[in-house]
């Protein structure tokens, strides 16, 4: 493996524009992650401000497992997010393949549709959306939510798939082929693998996207249906709440998690 | 011709397309069976084409491919008893070296308690038997090119397809491969055609070389045929070096015939390869032919040149000549010894050449 030859040090001379750089990033280190760390901190506080600090606390939590709305919010979420999840990696997967490997005609016309969702308006997919459900007389519930959250979760699968596929030698699906795979077992068995590092980024944005979703969902969904997202926005409508902090400490410890998950994964998978 | 062996491959006026352009353009041709044919041609000459219609990556426009007396020309790839080594290698990166070899086998649903004895009959015979839990990325490129080929025979194929297998290796590498190819092919006895730009690669390797340009075969023979007695210009040209020169008929007298160069130099040559008709013809002369003395010799084709120019090229030197009528010719001498003459830039020399040497590729 070829070593990279060292990075030179910033000349002397440069030293104070170097100050200043190191200030600036930590500036902005700052006004990333300080509104974080408040949040988390407060989410300890026995106060129900967010302003004074009182003592230590771990109320807030109790009281988030003891919300009943709130959790079967979070339960919807999951489901809505794990099924969105599945759907778009294998409509995203199997879209990008059939855009790389055939060629027919409109595949430039049919590329640019399929990004479209990833920047309209969510407004106007709600909207949209909303007409189509209505208009084909479908009852909102689960469906229609999960429906509404593929149609712009599977673009970003698809688009990750893609760059992989660029890259990929156009001789190992021959080379399956030549051993004895069909068409269908040569995708299953020598491609998708090859895919994975692409498909596992795809799901977890579209994990995230669907998970974190609001506008859109908040035409479709039925009350059964009620998402985390929707159901904290009405609390925070009622006024903030430390029970919100300790909601949001938690969603940040399991994504954390997640990524560390997602690179570890990404580590074991040769190349 | 009654003894004929099995043809193990029968390619009858195949001709394949790619809009216009015929990249594969009415070519037939007979494989025996357990023989080595190299098709040998320059980049875009069709040889890869041919050589994925035999795979079944191509389908052909025209004309039909028996595999072993089955017609196969619009069978696809997975029912062609036939493997590749690609060019590439194409292993699958996501499965170790004895799940790379085993795949074929997986995929034709050979039970496991037969599959292990066959992968490591493979991997044995490539010399990669303790390579069989690593990796491809963990590997050398020569451990590679093993890979791809265990991979191709533990299916125990007719024919073993192999596309610029050696490219990728160095030379050193690359000349290693070449013999052990040979011995491979000589302990399976298996039909391998192999696909290669590489002239050199091809004279070693092949029983027979099909010379292709533009789509057709120019020259089908042995390795000393294709090189001793091309029949083209081109494969003249493309095969090792050559001087070729504009001659006119000027004598004909029972199995010899005298031409004269463009430039006066008269030279005698075998009547054979000359039709009657024949006013004007193109020859061929290996450089290595031209055999050249301080002192006159005795031949057919005796004539006076100055050496213009010396190319040192380590086991052998190359001579620019330029004969007393101004025609400029390559030869090719083995490095002086101190046993031997040595020539040099600006001596005069004898230069004979036997009218055997003297091969006609094209006449009018």
């Amino acid at each position: 493996m070829p070593v990279p030859a060292p990075r030179p040090l910033l000349p002397s001379g440069l030293k104070l524009l170097n100050w200043f750089l190191a200030g600036w990033t930590t500036l902005v280190f700052i006004f990333l992650y300080v509104p974080i760390a408040v949040l988390i901190v407060y989410s300890f506080n026995s106060s129900r401000l967010n302003i004074v600090w009182e003592e230590f606390t771990l109320t807030w939590y109790g009281k988030l497992l003891e919300n009943k709305p709130l959790i079967l919010a979070a339960k919807n979420s999951l489901v809505i997010a794990g099924a969105s999840t599945v759907l778009s990696v294998i409509l995203g997967t199997v879209g990008a393949w059939l855009l790389h490997r055939y060629r027919f005609r409109m595949a430039r016309g049919i590329q640019t549709l399929v990004a479209i969702p990833m920047v309209m308006p969510e407004i106007l997919m709600g909207i949209s959306l909303l007409i189509l459900f209505a208009t084909a007389g479908m009852r909102l519930g689960f469906t229609t939510v999960i429906i509404g959250h593929v149609t712009f979760c599977f673009p970003f699968v698809l688009v990750a798939v893609q760059a992989r596929l660029q890259g990929l030698d156009p001789a190992l699906e021959e080379a399956a082929l030549d051993l004895g795979a069909t068409p269908l077992k040569a995708f299953w068995f020598v491609i998708v693998p090859s895919l994975r590092p692409a498909i596992i980024a795809g799901a977890l944005m579209a994990f995230t996207l669907s998970m974190d979703e609001l506008i859109v969902t908040f035409f479709i969904r039925s009350a059964a249906s009620v998402t985390l997202p929707i159901q904290v926005y009405g609390l925070a409508r009622v006024g903030l709440n430390p029970m919100l902090n300790a909601l949001s400490a938690i969603f940040l410890l399991a994504t954390v998690a997640f990524v560390l998950f997602s690179a570890y994964l990404k580590k074991l998978s040769p190349r | 011709m009654s003894t004929t062996p099995l043809a193990m491959i029968e390619i009858r006026a195949v001709t394949k397309r790619f809009g216009r352009f015929a990249a594969v353009d009415r070519v037939s041709l007979t494989v025996r069976a357990g023989e080595f044919i190299t098709l040998l041609g320059p980049s875009g000459c069709g040889k890869t084409t041919l050589l994925r219609l035999l795979a079944g990556f191509e389908t052909p426009d025209e004309g039909q491919i028996l595999l072993d007396g089955m017609e196969v020309s619009h069978l696809p790839p997975y029912r062609r008893n036939v493997n590749q080594v690609f060019q590439s290698y194409a292993l699958f990166p996501h499965l170790t070296v004895r799940e790379n070899v085993g795949f074929g086998l997986r995929m034709k649903n050979v039970p496991a308690a037969d599959a292990g004895p066959r992968i490591r009959d493979a991997l044995a015979m490539v010399s990669l038997d303790e390579m069989a839990d690593r990796f491809p990325h963990q590997l050398s490129g020569g451990q590679r090119q093993r890979v791809a080929l265990a991979r191709a025979i533990v299916c125990r194929p007719k024919v073993l397809l192999l596309d610029e297998p050696l490219s990728a290796l160095d030379a050193k590498l690359r000349h290693t491969m070449q013999l052990e190819l040979k011995h491979l092919h000589k302990k399976l006895g298996l039909t391998f055609v192999f696909v290669t730009h590489d002239q050199e690669e091809a004279l070693t390797m092949s029983d027979r070389i099909a010379v292709i340009n533009r789509g057709q075969i120019e020259q089908l023979g042995d390795a000393s045929e294709i090189y001793h007695k091309p029949r083209t210009a081109f494969a003249a040209d493309f095969i090792g070096q050559a001087n070729l020169l504009n001659v006119t008929v000027t004598g004909r007298n029972g199995t010899t015939a005298r031409v004269r160069l463009d430039n006066g130099l008269e030279l005698t040559v075998a009547a054979a390869g000359l039709p009657a008709t024949a006013k004007s013809a193109l020859v061929s002369i290996r450089p290595e032919k031209i055999c050249i003395s301080k002192q006159r010799m005795d031949s057919e084709n005796v004539f006076a040149a100055h050496i213009e120019e010396e190319i040192f090229r380590g086991a052998t030197d190359q001579l620019r000549l330029v004969t007393e009528q101004g025609t400029k010719l390559n030869a090719l001498v083995a490095n002086e010894s101190a046993m031997q003459e040595a020539f040099h830039e600006g001596d005069r020399v004898w230069c004979g050449l036997h009218l055997d040497d003297v091969v006609i590729v094209q006449t009018d």
